[in-house]
């Protein structure tokens, strides 16, 4: 399966991921490359056949609705770019 | 002390032969010396590792001790451990400190063993050759021109360079068993579900396992009993009760069937690294196990369907790194969406945009059935193959890699030429069966592995079987010739 240009930088883009002409050109052909390997997978008969999205057929298990966690925002923030008055500071979002 | 095993440092250590301390300045100084050629570490944690040491060594004066009390090991960085400096070898987490411990780092760390530090990896646990490092590529101990393999290409270096007794590695398609069979190390990949993911920076949530490597089965069984069993703190962590991993490591093998899958044999493998295999299989024929062909015909669906399913997961956790609460942030991003997109490309390495865009692709709309839904068919597919193998057989046997470890570069220009490296292992991970690489042999002066693969949660019966091989040879002890008596 061949993308364009065009098709690689909107998938970036919905990846939220800015690439230059120059990187979109060389994912281009290799995410090209990655997809014609997955496409053997069109040529198999899968009707019928449940897909299997955990491999022990697990579900996923609940907890009580109890708080458990202690407040640990100190810690939690020290990671971050940018606080301000415990909270994460990002870019103005609303004009 | 390099070719000591668990046992033997832990009765040195008791009968206060050795002390901890001591043991852990020996191997603190050896990673010093020896490890700047093969950059098998990111974080070394001098300190702690020695305030750890000391700790075991008073908790063995006061006799309380476990096998693992004051043995120096290593953890891959994608574990967080909590004060400690975790990359996953990404620029995004270059400055990550954990404000928490990971169950693994965790129950290690209860067992008394003493961290000496977090290995290099493939960033964020994407690839097969350990090239994809933010922090640069880890070098091969049997030879420094090839790979190490990957993900946990690190810790298999520092292993087989004798800089850490063992070590934690994490196999998503492979990435303890390959770069434990490019190192002539032991590693297993314990059931998906065996051992918490609390902790562990996610890849592909329905993949990822933890699991241990080191010289021999015996020293993998003493990690993995330290840390395998359920965690309320993972939603997928199985509550299936453990075994005693030790408890049966000896058993005789008589009347063991051995299953070998045509389709592992075929075109593609190397055929040096096919006799090594035939050979291994002979040894436990002798050992009194019975050997049969078997099949599992999907093997060569895995490739695609990993290359859906892993991607598809990666996208949807890898969006978490968005230059808002941790990691590396752009400078001065004139909008929210600047930001986000500027973070990650500058964060992120290439094979990880690429992954992520595979999966982003995978996932969107149009798309959905026909990549990912598809994959999750051909999944149960793969997985219905084992289940009926294992009606038959005790084990499955292979080879890990259709090669051994190939060199510096060679496959970076060509991912689909890297992604048929993993066709042997990849299935394991898709079925979520436990899987482990044995030394078995050389080919060219460098180290074949063979796969023992077993049935749901039969940890024990694979560390049983891999020991009793050790015990009749002696590949896992070779050590490589450029950190002999270094």
């Amino acid at each position: 399966m061949s993308l364009e240009k065009q098709d690689v930088q909107k998938i970036a883009h919905l990846a939220r991921l800015s690439l230059s002409d120059q990187d979109a050109e060389e994912y281009q052909h290799s995410l090209s490359s990655v997809l014609d390997l997955v496409e053997q997978m069109q040529s198999v008969d899968t009707d019928g056949v449940e897909p299997l999205s955990n491999p022990l057929e697990a579900t996923q298990r609940l907890r009580e609705d109890v708080v458990t966690e202690q407040d640990r925002r100190e810690a939690f923030l020290s990671n971050a770019p940018q606080t301000e008055s415990g909270l994460f500071l990002v870019p103005q979002v609303i004009d | 002390m390099i070719d000591q095993n668990i046992r033997s440092l832990a009765q040195k250590l008791r009968k206060k032969e050795l002390s901890s301390v001591e043991l852990t300045q020996d191997y603190l100084k050896r990673i010093n010396e020896i490890d700047p050629q093969f950059n098998s570490f990111i974080t070394v944690t001098d300190e702690l590792a020695l305030a750890q040491a000391q700790a075991a060594d008073n908790a063995i004066a006061n006799g309380e001790t476990s096998p693992l009390t004051g043995i120096p090991v290593a953890h891959k960085d994608l574990f967080c451990t909590e004060g400690v400096l975790t990359t996953c070898a990404s620029k995004i987490l270059h400055n990550f400190v954990p404000p928490y411990e990971s169950t693994v780092t965790a129950r290690i760390k209860a067992a008394g063993a003493v961290a000496l530090g977090k290995t290099n990896m493939d960033e964020f646990a994407m690839g097969s050759s350990n090239e994809n490092s933010y922090f640069g590529a880890v070098k091969n101990p049997w030879n420094i021109n090839t790979v190490p393999g990957g993900s946990s290409g690190g810790s298999a270096a520092a292993v087989a360079a004798g800089l850490c007794v063992a070590a934690t590695g994490t196999d998503t398609g492979g990435s303890i068993r390959q770069p434990a069979s490019f190192c002539g190390i032991t590693g297993l990949k314990p059931t998906y579900g065996r051992v918490s993911r609390f902790g562990m920076i996610a890849y592909a949530s329905s993949l990822d396992q933890a699991g241990p490597m080191a010289r021999s089965a015996e020293d993998c069984a003493y990690l993995l009993q330290s840390f395998a069993g359920f965690d309320t703190n993972d939603s997928t962590s199985s509550e299936t009760a453990t075994e005693g991993y030790l408890a049966s490591i000896d058993s005789p093998l008589a009347g063991l069937k051995i299953g070998l899958p045509k389709e592992y044999f075929g075109d593609g493998l190397d055929s040096d690294v096919a006799q090594v295999i035939m050979d291994a299989v002979k040894e436990f024929e002798k050992l009194g196990a019975t050997v049969q062909e078997i099949s599992l015909p999907n093997l060569n669906l895995s490739i695609p369907s990993y290359y859906v399913i892993a991607p598809s997961e990666a996208s949807s956790n890898l969006s978490r790194f968005d230059g808002v609460r941790y990691g590396h942030r752009c400078e001065d991003p004139k909008d929210l969406l600047d930001m986000y997109m500027r973070t990650r490309s500058e964060g992120f390495g290439k094979e990880v945009q690429k992954r992520i865009m595979v999966g982003t692709y995978a996932l969107s709309e149009g798309y959905y059935d026909a990549y990912y839904v598809k994959a999750q068919r051909i999944r149960r597919l793969i997985k219905e193959d084992f289940v009926k193998a294992y009606q038959e057989v005790d084990v499955i046997m292979g080879p890990v890699a259709p090669t051994t470890a190939f060199g510096l570069g060679e496959k970076t220009t060509d991912p689909v030429a890297m992604y048929l490296e993993d066709i042997y292992t990849l299935s394991v991970n898709l079925a979520g069966i436990p899987a482990m690489s044995v030394p078995a042999g050389f080919s060219n002066g460098m180290p074949v592995g063979l796969q023992i693969m077993g049935n749901y949660f039969d940890e024990a019966k694979l560390l049983n079987v891999a020991h009793k091989f050790q015990q009749a040879t002696d590949w896992h002890t070779q050590t490589p010739s450029l950190v002999k008596g270094a």
